[in-house]
């Protein structure tokens, strides 16, 4: 129990050093940039992760509570004159109860059927911000979003902002590390390996897996407040299936059941497409070959493969 | 056998498959503190009653009461709440996790905070998890697995993973313990362990229900026996009286048997 503490403290530690290093080092506003999406993915796939690392439950509909967050604010921000930090907790407010009334009659579902039901869900609400153009400024998105500040703190600045997304980043992590650590985690991870035995010890199934799913929804729409008052605009493109394929894509690639993974697997597919704009026209070729192999060699994701791979190196090098 | 101190009451319970009758009508109650066993040919309906009694599916018509409460209707969870607990008849652990683990969900019922306090951990929250964490190394100890506590439980060797499954199922204090072929797949000494581990948590006063093919296990270590063939109660007595009864050998052995 003690140790475990300690080794969390000094994983915090580290992360928290190695995004003020970035914030000192890095200067070109581009990297910064990149930087600040891995942060905004990396909750999202985090957020994922509990659902579906540790509960085991599929969701295909992330996007949506990404959106519901991110046009909540833009909302309230630009039609109703609502600081963003008022918004904010309506954004996440808007995002739980969404998720409550979804996630009753869904949750009921399991395997492909669960998959199928928020796929629906994430589809509808998709069409909803391309649609009501009168509120959400339809298929041509919503402009003028305004950028955040703290008093005399302004976070247009790339730096600040990439403080204020890796911050929340890092408070996002301990959140899920102490639920996983717990009675509640405990309980995750037993319906997650066999639903019949976790009720057959007295866990409320139903009431745990809804819990979650709006724990994951409302860290989501965090995400996605952010990303609003980063770019200052948004669009219904953002927030479509491929996106919620891509989160789930995240946290397979990261690793299931490894917060930690979950930054490597948004960091893997943030970059991806960077990287691969050389290739042009054969750019979704490359990027599908190398999810493959990453699937096809390190099954488990990329933590626990490159972990092994490392053991396995060490052993070979002892003998 | 006075309905009066009775833990479990069975009133006239029938459930059907489709058109098949599982059960027909079956009335009994268990006494606090002995062990029973539930014996029948295979599929005579006891892996059925056992679902019935646990909440995996609602029964047709009858009532179960457990201490003097209705539970026809209450789901799964509750009623370990109430004090029922189950192993099952293919081992079910939680693989991904340690031995220890396993015991602590099994506490599950026993421990309160919620998913706000686990985020948040005021006092109370540590407290709790250093007292479980206690009581599972304890019950570890009883169980005769103390030492294995942080291996995980898919390495064991089945027999102690079946040793697990009924410790996780101890671990929510439960007053009536139901085993599902507790012995199956373990070898002589192992069954002879299991056996005096199961008349021990009886003398700890929780009442068992035990369903078991392993004829000697269950005539040397239940109080009495109730006896199933196709969904209906043939016999109900000691050990003595079940094995002497007649309609329990025509059940098993067929109608080939004369008198002379």
């Amino acid at each position: 129990m003690k140790s475990s503490t300690l080794r969390n403290i000094i994983y915090y530690t580290l992360f928290a050093l190695i995004v003020i290093i970035c914030g000192k080092t890095v200067e070109n506003a581009y990297y910064l940039q990149v930087l600040t999406f891995i942060g905004i993915n990396t909750l999202l796939a985090v957020s994922l992760n509990m659902l579906m690392g540790y509960a085991g439950q599929i969701s295909l509909g992330h996007a949506a509570f990404y959106g519901i967050g991110a046009y909540a604010t833009a909302i309230l921000t630009v039609h109703y004159g609502f600081s963003p930090w008022l918004a904010l907790p309506a954004a996440i407010g808007a995002a739980m109860i969404v998720a409550y009334l979804v996630g009753m009659p869904t949750l009921k579902l399991s395997g492909y059927y669960l998959a199928m039901g928020t796929l629906g869900f994430g589809m509808i609400v998709h069409i909803l911000f391309r649609e009501w153009s009168g509120v959400t400024g339809g298929a041509s998105g919503f402009v003028g979003i305004p950028p955040l500040e703290i008093g005399p703190v302004n976070f247009v600045s790339d730096k600040n902002y990439l403080y204020l997304v890796w911050g929340t980043v890092l408070f996002t992590i301990i959140l899920c590390r102490r639920i996983i650590d717990s009675r509640i985690g405990r309980a995750l991870r037993a319906i997650h390996d066999g639903e019949k035995a976790a009720a057959a010890v007295g866990v409320d199934t139903r009431k745990l897996k809804l819990q979650i799913f709006v724990f994951s929804a409302a860290f989501a729409a965090l995400a996605g407040f952010l990303y609003a008052h980063f770019v200052y605009f948004i669009s219904p493109g953002t927030f479509d299936f491929i996106t919620s394929v891509r989160i789930v894509t995240m946290v397979v690639i990261g690793g299931m059941a490894s917060i930690w993974g979950s930054i490597l697997g948004a960091a893997l597919l943030t970059l991806l497409p960077e990287w691969l704009h050389a290739f042009s026209e054969f750019e979704m070729i490359v990027y599908g070959l190398i999810l493959m192999l990453v699937m096809i060699f390190l099954p488990r994701g990329l933590t626990r493969g490159i972990l092994s791979l490392f053991e396995r190196f060490r052993r070979s090098d002892g003998r | 056998m006075g309905a009066d101190n009775a833990l479990l009451a069975i009133d006239s319970v029938s459930k059907a498959f489709g058109g098949v009758q599982a059960l027909a009508d079956i009335t009994f109650s268990l006494d606090a503190g002995a062990i029973t066993g539930l014996i029948g040919p295979n599929g005579a309906g006891k892996t059925t009653l056992f679902n019935l009694i646990t909440g995996v599916f609602p029964t047709d018509t009858g009532q179960i009461r457990f201490d003097d409460r209705i539970i026809d209707r209450r789901p799964v969870h509750e009623r370990v709440q109430l004090g029922i607990a189950r192993t099952f008849q293919n081992v079910e652990l939680f693989e991904s996790m340690t031995v220890l683990e396993n015991i602590l969900v099994g506490r599950h019922t026993r421990t309160r905070y919620g998913i706000l306090a686990s985020m948040i951990r005021p006092p109370g929250v540590g407290r709790e998890e250093k007292k479980a964490t206690e009581k599972a190394i304890d019950l570890l100890d009883f169980i005769g697995l103390g030492e294995y506590a942080h291996r995980q439980s898919s390495d064991l060797a089945f027999g102690w993973q079946r040793l697990l499954e009924l410790g996780r199922a101890l671990a929510s204090r439960p007053r009536l313990l139901l085993l599902d072929e507790p012995a199956a797949g373990l070898n002589i000494v192992e069954t002879l362990q299991l056996g005096t581990l199961i008349k021990k948590i009886r003398d700890q006063g929780i009442t068992i229900l035990l369903v078991e093919h392993d004829m000697s296990l269950t005539m040397d270590v239940s109080d009495r026996i109730i006896v199933l063939d196709q969904g209906r109660k043939i016999a109900d007595g000691t050990p003595r009286e079940v094995q002497e009864n007649e309609a329990v050998m025509k059940a098993y052995l067929g109608e080939t048997r004369q008198n002379p």
